[in-house]
């Protein structure tokens, strides 16, 4: 939002009533935590989110803090939530499809390395089990028996003690003052807590009745590798594919998140298993969406013509009536077709069976779950069609229709020759419209079908009636892997296809409006 | 279209009506048979459209109350639909007193400043919002998914997050706020100025009050796009007494256990009131879709 020209006389000497040395105060007040608040993103390890953040908080205190603009003022926070919720997780979307963000990689470089590093064994010969006695408050006696060589040693101890202690050994045997209860709630001063034995081994916590050897699996070396302490074996992060690898290929899990390039892209274009799927789905996709323009107008437009014919009495009626599937909450009607559509015990089939001895199998068999997504779809778009059409023919003059009444003409020559030609024009943009969005129609597939039957054969679970937006759901969120990278990239492509429709669709409200 | 009404134009008419009575039963036959289930006994049971029997053991559980069958052992309620009912509500309505909060600051700006890049502003801002939102479900996850582990009350499985989330869809109120306060005339407002309002006085004292109809009407618009919204809060809300009524309804109505009763009642206990403040604001949607058609 650069150098606002504001020519309004609303906005001459427009100074609020706050004393300056009040606003100098929030502001330095708000720069501050803005500054703390962008360290904090900075320390985390996130320093693209960071540079993010103070360019947001930066903008921010420059428009309240100073004159610079003050439309901005005003339109800078509803500009700022499209951009941080819509326009950023978009872009951000089209990163994470070149990465390989996903289940087995769902930790940053810095996040696994640490995970790995924490991981610890217990070496069993050391375990010795732990009492403890307290005769004196905050002053503890220790007992440690080795089951094993029935050694005992003992001390008295602090329990906020943070070097190991020496212990000595003992003859003695005393029973445990703790319930298991207290036990817990001091885990996390025990699990602190370290013993030198007089051999030289340092025992630390290993269960809440045990101190033991405990070693860390892997010793990170200076080059960035990792060494088992057990074997000696060397794994090496591989930016390449997300994981530490030993000389052989063996990887450790869990991996890390790498940036993977095209490599999301050139599965869908070179992997055959994959392949097949996803173009039938991309032209289900486009077939779905035609198909539903095409039925939604038409039953709209129908009715639409019939509603205004002046002759029908109580139209009104039927146009409320006919509106109620757009006026009941989506999420509810699907579900409620999902039920009427059951095979066994829904009610279309209750009727069908009555009336022609048929139980189509809709949910089972590929074609008919296609029909029934058709079926459904029709019934909750038709009323928003209709609605648009009813303005569009009111506006179409009279006299063009007393004019065709003389010629003799019949209301199908009306509709074709008069009805039809006027109304496309203005309805064209927002058909575009209405195939955008059931190109994306996520809330349909997902409540009725899941995209389910599914195909056979794919080592991605797809649906024969998926599109591409439920496709990428169930990738992302649905079935074992959760391969969110290969979800984003298709998502991209799909956020490319909606751009063209989107330009196409702008295009045509101009050319309307330019008429 | 007063011209010749002969007898074959008798007939049409009564064709007319004879096709549209036929239409509004297939059109209408879900929404009355969802009715009749809901107060059919049993399950499983198939029967007229009609119910022969009454049982409102259907209804009982969805109002979460238990009920004693007829073999005497006791039902609990399968979900807790009042619970999910009121997330819903709590997070439709905070979501959208923030929306129109954010939209009528920003109408303000767009109807009365002028600035660089306004059109430009405005159009990209109705281009933006045709990019449906289930695209960037990825990235959603992925942002709260990190942001939860710095800010706990904002990560998965959270209503603020779900609240924040929906602020985004502000570009077509924006556009509808901006067309109402267009209608107003900005004399009054400079009459303001002239005895010595602020900008924000002559905006929250003179323009919000003449504008009270119009952010009625963005409030119920939001309201009712945030509580039938299901991609979103669908990957961010996963256990139970989380849910919103769009994301659990769904669970009713699973392979393994079909509880179409149950849902009927859950279903007409829930949709209705959401049906009946559609139909409230029907008169305002349609000439905000209608408008649309002809002006963009």
């Amino acid at each position: 939002m650069s150098a606002a020209a504001i020519s309004s006389p609303l906005v001459r000497g427009s100074r609020g009533t706050a004393p300056s040395w009040l606003s100098h105060a929030i502001t330095a007040f708000a720069a501050i935590a803005a500054l703390y608040l962008v360290f904090r993103i900075y320390a985390a390890g996130q320093p693209l989110w960071a540079l993010g953040a103070l360019i947001l908080f930066s903008i921010a205190i420059a428009i309240y803090a100073t004159n610079w603009s003050i439309a901005s003022r005003y339109t800078f926070p509803g500009l700022a939530a499209i951009f941080l919720f819509i326009a950023l997780p978009l872009l951000f979307t089209m990163q994470i499809g070149f990465t390989n963000y996903s289940s087995n990689h769902l930790l940053t470089f810095d996040r696994a390395t640490a995970y790995l590093l924490e991981q610890t064994t217990t070496d069993e010969a050391s375990v010795h089990e732990f009492s403890l006695l307290e005769y004196s408050p905050g002053l503890q006696a220790v007992f440690l028996t080795n089951p094993k060589t029935n050694e005992k040693f003992s001390t008295s101890i602090t329990l906020d003690a943070t070097e190991p202690i020496r212990v000595a050994p003992t003859t003695n045997a005393y029973p445990d003052s703790f319930q298991l209860r207290e036990r817990i709630a001091l885990r996390n001063k025990l699990m602190r807590l370290q013993f030198a034995l007089p051999n030289g081994d340092v025992l630390s916590y290993a269960s809440l009745r045990e101190f033991a050897k405990v070693t860390p699996v892997w010793k990170q070396n200076p080059d960035g590798s990792l060494t088992r302490a057990e074997d000696g074996a060397v794994f090496k992060p591989n930016d390449k594919v997300g994981y530490y690898e030993n000389a052989s290929g063996d990887k450790l899990s869990p991996g890390y998140t790498v940036n993977v390039g095209f490599a999301n892209y050139a599965r869908m274009i070179n992997d055959e298993n994959f392949r097949a799927p996803f173009i039938s789905i991309f032209i289900w996709t486009m077939v779905f969406a035609l198909l539903s323009v095409f039925f939604v107008t038409a039953v709209g437009t129908t009715l639409a013509v019939i509603l205004n014919w002046e002759a029908l009495k109580g139209a009104t009626i039927y146009r409320t009536l006919l509106f109620l599937p757009y006026a009941v909450p989506g999420f509810i009607s699907i579900l409620v077709f999902k039920g009427l559509f059951n095979q066994n015990f829904g009610e279309i089939n209750t009727i069908l069976s009555a009336l022609f001895g048929i139980k189509p199998a809709w949910f089972a068999d590929p074609l008919l779950a296609k029909v029934m997504l058709l079926i459904v779809n029709v019934w909750l778009g038709f009323p928003y069609i209709m609605v648009l059409c009813t303005g569009l023919i009111k506006s179409i003059p009279a006299d063009l229709y007393e004019a065709s009444a003389i010629a003799g003409a019949g209301p199908l020559t009306n509709f074709f020759k008069i009805t039809l030609p006027l109304i496309i024009k203005p309805l064209a943009p927002l058909l575009v419209g209405v195939f955008a969005f059931n190109f994306n129609n996520f809330v349909l597939i997902a409540l009725l079908t899941d995209g389910r039957p599914d195909f056979l054969n794919t080592n991605v679970p797809a649906g024969t009636n998926d599109i591409l937006v439920s496709y990428t759901y169930r990738i992302a969120f649905k079935d074992s892997g959760s391969d969110f990278g290969l979800a984003a990239a298709i998502s991209t492509v799909v956020f490319f296809m909606v751009a063209i429709m989107a330009l196409f669709h702008l295009r045509m409200m101009k050319a309307n409006q330019g008429k | 279209m007063a011209i010749v009404t002969g007898k074959k134009n008798q007939w049409r008419v009564w064709a007319a009506h004879a096709f549209l009575i036929a239409l509004l039963c297939v059109i209408l036959f879900p929404l009355l048979a969802v009715i009749s289930i809901s107060l059919r006994p049993g399950n499983f049971a198939t029967g007229s459209l009609i119910p022969t029997e009454i049982s409102l053991e259907h209804w009982k559980l969805a109002l979460g109350m238990s009920y004693t069958g007829a073999d005497g052992k006791e039902v609990q309620p399968p979900f807790p639909v009042l619970l999910w009912l009121w997330n819903s509500i709590k997070i439709a309505t905070i979501s959208s007193i923030f929306i129109v909060a954010l939209s009528t600051t920003a109408a303000y700006a767009f109807a009365r400043f002028k600035f660089k890049y306004k059109p430009a502003y405005l159009n990209g801002m109705l281009l933006l919002e045709m990019f449906p939102r289930v695209l960037a479900l990825v990235a959603i996850f992925a942002i709260f998914e990190r942001l939860g582990a710095y800010v706990p009350w904002l990560g998965i499985e959270t209503h603020a997050a779900v609240i924040v989330a929906y602020l985004g869809g502000v570009a077509t109120h924006i556009w509808t706020i901006k067309g109402y306060f267009e209608t107003i005339p900005q004399e009054i407002e400079e009459n303001a100025r002239v005895d010595g309002a602020t900008l924000w006085q002559t905006f929250h004292r003179v323009l919000l009050p003449m504008a009270v109809p119009i952010l009625m009407v963005v409030f119920v618009l939001a309201f009712i796009g945030t509580i039938i919204e299901y991609p979103i809060a669908s990957i961010l809300l996963r256990e139970e007494p989380n849910l919103t009524l769009a994301v659990g309804s769904k669970y009713y109505l699973q392979d393994q256990k079909f509880l179409w009763g149950d849902f009927a009642a859950a279903a007409v206990l829930s949709g209705l009131p959401i049906t009946l403040v559609f139909l409230f604001a029907q008169k305002w949607i349609v000439s905000g879709l209608t408008s649309g058609g002809v002006k963009g």
